[in-house]
């Protein structure tokens, strides 16, 4: 795998840099050619008809799926094709669109794993005996590791408590048995818990109603007002609207329109895309704005 | 020496058996991506229904073929009516863990029945050989070429014209959009599970009839070759199965026209596991589209686990102790050391298993690899025995892990059958390997237990120290189950994905979980090979595997005092109510069967 590269001046804004992404299925380009940038603190939201490649995007952002041509760049960075877990030392988090939290693992336990690409005491750098080392020092613990491990706890503590009493009374239950809702929020709060430089939200508010997407608007607006650079995928043009400080809109694969939410909600090839082709059906669709 | 020209024709021929078994297994997991380990068990049956038919019935050939295929059938139709249909909503793991259940009871029923000597069966047809260039071709040939290519022909009618046959196919593409269709989804797996029982033991009647012998050692290893066909093929992928099979049995005849036939299997594993991990899709299929997945979703049942409070642990290890000071008899000891033993075996395999969601079928191979480092250090090297166990235990990890580290590359149940055949192979290894583990003599006058240069004789003795040993095991992996490593074993169990994207990489973890796993099994080979005094390279095989899985299932998968409690119940009760050995498996076949069902998250509940 290549070394990453050096970071230029001109990429000092920009966080996460997508240049020709390109993604084939058998005869389908999933993701054709998409460029984009984000920049720091940034908040841009993905938006587009069902197929039109967004999460595939994700995944090869975060490096669950390798693409065909085309590189991402993080700081400057080229990673394009890393493994999902160097990604995640590398500060990305992401949410998944039908929620993939661990069932049989405590609330707890749940965001702790988000912090683990930031094991430090417990995972010694050494290479090839590191292992063995992680081994030995989960059975040893010396005071460093526990050490570690309560700053971690009570770092998932606060993040949980974000959620108000949503979760902090079930930390110990197992994820299985919480409502729909609360796993998203378990999620994000794992996400949270790895402390990202850039986060990816695959539909955070989908299956929601309209009170809890409410509240998760108003946490995904109080993050950005922390200062995280933020890459939702995003079905509620509602939210897309208020939070989003660029929109990108996907379909077939390609970006077709790029900017403001005023300028992108205008845009003719995006109305098409939406409301089917041609406009002779102007009623024909309307599952993205409804959900 | 034979030609190659008969060489061919012997691989032809044994490639066809393959395939009548291949196919069916290629079937059922085309409609329902589920790996049917009963397979070979129908094969059994199909051989015995034949014995009886043409030795006892005197049946004509054609009558012969209907009877063996007609049972067959029925028993299939059996298996999916009762042993898998109600598991259609139950966690990913348990249709697989119960054609496993299923096929202990079959086996054993047949092996009570007929009794576990080898039998002739004879072919009924003359015994002629034809020339053909330098080779020669018997009726026996003509009529297996016969029945094989005629089945591939009624299967292609079947699935090509008939009204059902498109409801298999429709089911196998798209299971959802052909029940909404209006597929009757039960009836198709019906037919599939028919069809593919009906195939299987009219295969498992013509090998006994061309080695004229049948024995109920078959079972296993024909389900071992069509899986292997089945997976050279392409996983649910029909005329897939049937080049893999001929394949398969061409490749097995020249090994051994080349090596030998005590290589033959081990060049068929080898294949397999090649096979999986550099060809996951098989060998015809364009390596870009993700392999099929077999019956993803949970993997376990969810449930809270029995919470133990210590005093309990405490009183219980306390009696445990005291019980040699007590009038029990040495016989009592002696299974309760088998049961320490097994239980060490079980806190390694639930680790794996259970709590990394590896399920490995092999894992009495890691005891092989333990019980061989321990004897030969101790016999060639005249290392301490203490010392050598360690090693035993160190070697296993290590050698054992860097074995099955093929399988970390995959998901679901092609984990088992890796793990399976990987286990089949280090005992095909210790087979041959002749230099150093004496191959089929095996070892003998292993020394016995001592530490520190005392040796242990007495039972108490060789009671506690065993019992030590596991309880160490047991609270070291309980710590381990504490630490990060735990939490992190148990996420890449229950999504390897999201595991991945939070930084968790499954080489290093799973590896992890073997290694300490393996040291634990490894410790436990040892012991055993100083208790036995001789070992071979049958001392420790499948039925263990299964027996040691059945025990982690029972216990609550992950559980650590479920292991040992499961330990206690399966091998120590049987022996405590003087069950007869040839019971024993059958029970174990049905317990797994009534878990699997009834309580799949065992006595003390899953962790």
């Amino acid at each position: 795998m290549a070394e990453p590269t050096k970071a230029t001046d001109a990429d000092a804004l920009s966080l996460l840099s997508l240049r020709g992404l390109t993604r084939r299925f058998g005869g389908l380009t999933a993701v054709d050619g998409i460029d984009l940038e984000l920049n720091r603190g940034e908040l841009v939201s993905i938006i587009g008809p069902n197929g039109a490649g967004k999460t595939t995007l994700f995944n090869l952002v975060t490096g669950l799926d390798r693409p065909d041509a085309g590189e991402v760049r993080l700081d400057g960075h080229r990673i394009t094709g890393f493994a999902p877990e160097k990604l995640a030392g590398q500060g990305i988090a992401r949410t998944f669109q039908l929620g993939r939290v661990f069932g049989n693992l405590s609330v707890m336990d749940n965001v702790l794993i988000g912090a683990h690409a930031r094991l430090r005491a417990v995972q010694p750098a050494v290479p090839l005996i590191g292992p063995l080392l992680e081994l030995g020092l989960a059975l040893w613990r010396p005071a460093a590791v526990n050490a570690e491990e309560e700053r971690l706890r009570e770092e998932a503590r606060g993040i949980l408590a974000r959620f108000g009493e949503r979760l902090l009374p079930r930390l110990d239950q197992p994820a299985y048995s919480l409502s729909y809702a609360n796993r998203r929020r378990v999620e994000i709060a794992r996400a949270l818990a790895l402390k990202p430089r850039l986060l990816l939200l695959d539909e955070p508010t989908a299956g929601m109603n309209p009170t809890e997407t409410t509240e998760m608007q108003a946490l995904v607006a109080e993050l950005k007002a922390e200062g995280l650079t933020i890459l939702p995928i995003e079905h509620k043009l509602d939210m897309v609207m208020r939070l989003s400080d660029r929109v990108v809109v996907m379909d077939d694969g390609k970006k077709i329109a790029e900017g403001s939410g005023e300028d992108v909600r205008n845009d003719a090839g995006v109305i098409e895309a939406y409301l089917g082709h041609g406009l002779s059906r102007p009623q024909a669709d309307d599952r993205e704005t409804a959900a | 020496m034979s030609s190659w020209l008969d060489y061919t024709i012997n691989g032809l021929i044994v490639g066809n058996v393959y395939a009548l078994v291949a196919v069916g297994l290629a079937l059922i997991f085309g409609v329902s991506r589920l790996i049917n380990f009963a397979q070979g068990s129908i094969y059994l049956v199909g051989a015995y229904v034949g014995w009886v038919a043409v030795v006892r019935l005197q049946t004509p050939l054609v009558i012969t073929i209907v009877l063996v295929a007609g049972v067959s059938a029925l028993i299939g139709l059996l298996i999916e009516r009762f042993g898998l249909r109600p598991l259609q909503n139950s966690v990913r793991i348990a249709p697989l863990l119960a054609t496993i259940g299923i096929s202990f009871v079959l086996d054993q029923i047949v092996m009570l029945t007929f009794s576990p000597n080898p039998r002739a069966l004879p072919s009924q047809l003359p015994d002629i050989r034809f020339q053909i260039g330098a080779g020669t071709i018997g009726p026996l040939d003509i009529l297996i070429a016969g029945i094989g290519l005629a089945s591939a022909v009624l299967l292609f009618v079947f699935l090509r014209y008939s009204k059902l046959g498109w409801a298999v196919r429709a089911t196998a593409q798209d299971r959802d959009a052909a029940m909404q269709m209006g597929v009757d989804v039960n009836r198709v797996n019906q037919a599939v599970f028919g069809i593919a029982a009906a195939l299987g033991g009219v295969s498992g009647m013509l090998v006994g009839m061309y080695y004229n012998q049948i024995d109920t050692a078959m079972s296993l290893q024909a389900t071992l070759k069509g899986v292997v066909a089945e997976v050279v093929g392409g996983a649910g992928n029909v005329p897939g199965a049937v080049i893999g099979s001929l394949l398969l049995g061409l490749v097995e005849s020249y090994g051994i026209a080349i090596f030998g036939t005590s290589y033959r299997n081990l060049f068929s594993f080898v294949l397999l596991v090649a096979v999986l991990v550099f060809r996951p899709n098989g060998l015809f299929a364009s390596a870009k589209r993700a392999p099929p997945e077999p019956l993803t979703g949970t993997f376990i049942a969810p449930s809270r686990p029995v919470h133990l409070p210590l005093w309990a642990l405490l009183l219980a290890f306390t009696a445990l102790a005291l019980l040699p000071l007590l009038p029990v008899s040495s016989y009592v000891l002696q299974t309760l050391i088998n049961a320490w033993l097994f239980a060490m075996l079980a806190l390694s395999l639930t680790l794996v298993a259970g709590t990394s969601g590896q399920v490995s079928l092999g894992h009495a191979a890691l005891l092989a690899i333990g019980a061989y480092t321990s004897a030969l250090l101790s016999l060639d090297l005249a290392v301490p025995v203490g010392l050598a166990i360690l090693c035993g235990g160190l070697m296993s990890a290590a050698l054992g892990t860097l074995l099955i580290s093929p399988s970390f590359r995959l998901r679901g149940h092609y984990v088992s059958i890796a793990t399976l055949a990987i286990g089949e192979i280090i005992s095909l290894i210790i087979l041959n390997w002749e230099t150093v583990t004496r191959g089929p003599i095996g070892i003998s006058g292993i020394p016995p237990l001592s530490l520190f240069g005392h040796e242990l004789v007495d039972t108490p003795q060789i009671y506690w120290f065993t019992l030590l040993v596991m309880v160490v095991l047991a609270l070291l992996q309980m710590r381990l189950l504490g630490s990060h490593l735990g939490r992190g074993f148990r996420a890449i169990r229950d999504d390897d994905v999201a595991a991945r994207a939070y930084g968790l990489s499954l080489n290093r973890y799973k590896a992890l979980a073997f290694i300490f796993g393996g040291f634990a099994a490894g410790v436990s080979g040892g012991i055993a090979a100083h208790l036995y005094s001789y070992i071979n390279h049958e001392t420790f095989n499948t039925q263990q595997s299964i027996l040691a899985l059945t025990i982690v299932i029972l216990g609550g998968l992950g559980n650590v005092a479920g292991a040992i409690v499961g330990s206690v119940a399966l091998v120590g009760l049987p022996e405590v109510f003087r069950i007869a050995a040839e019971y024993r498996i059958l029970i174990y076949g049905i317990v797994l069967l009534l878990l699997v069902r009834f309580r799949p998250q065992g006595l003390l509940g899953t962790i």
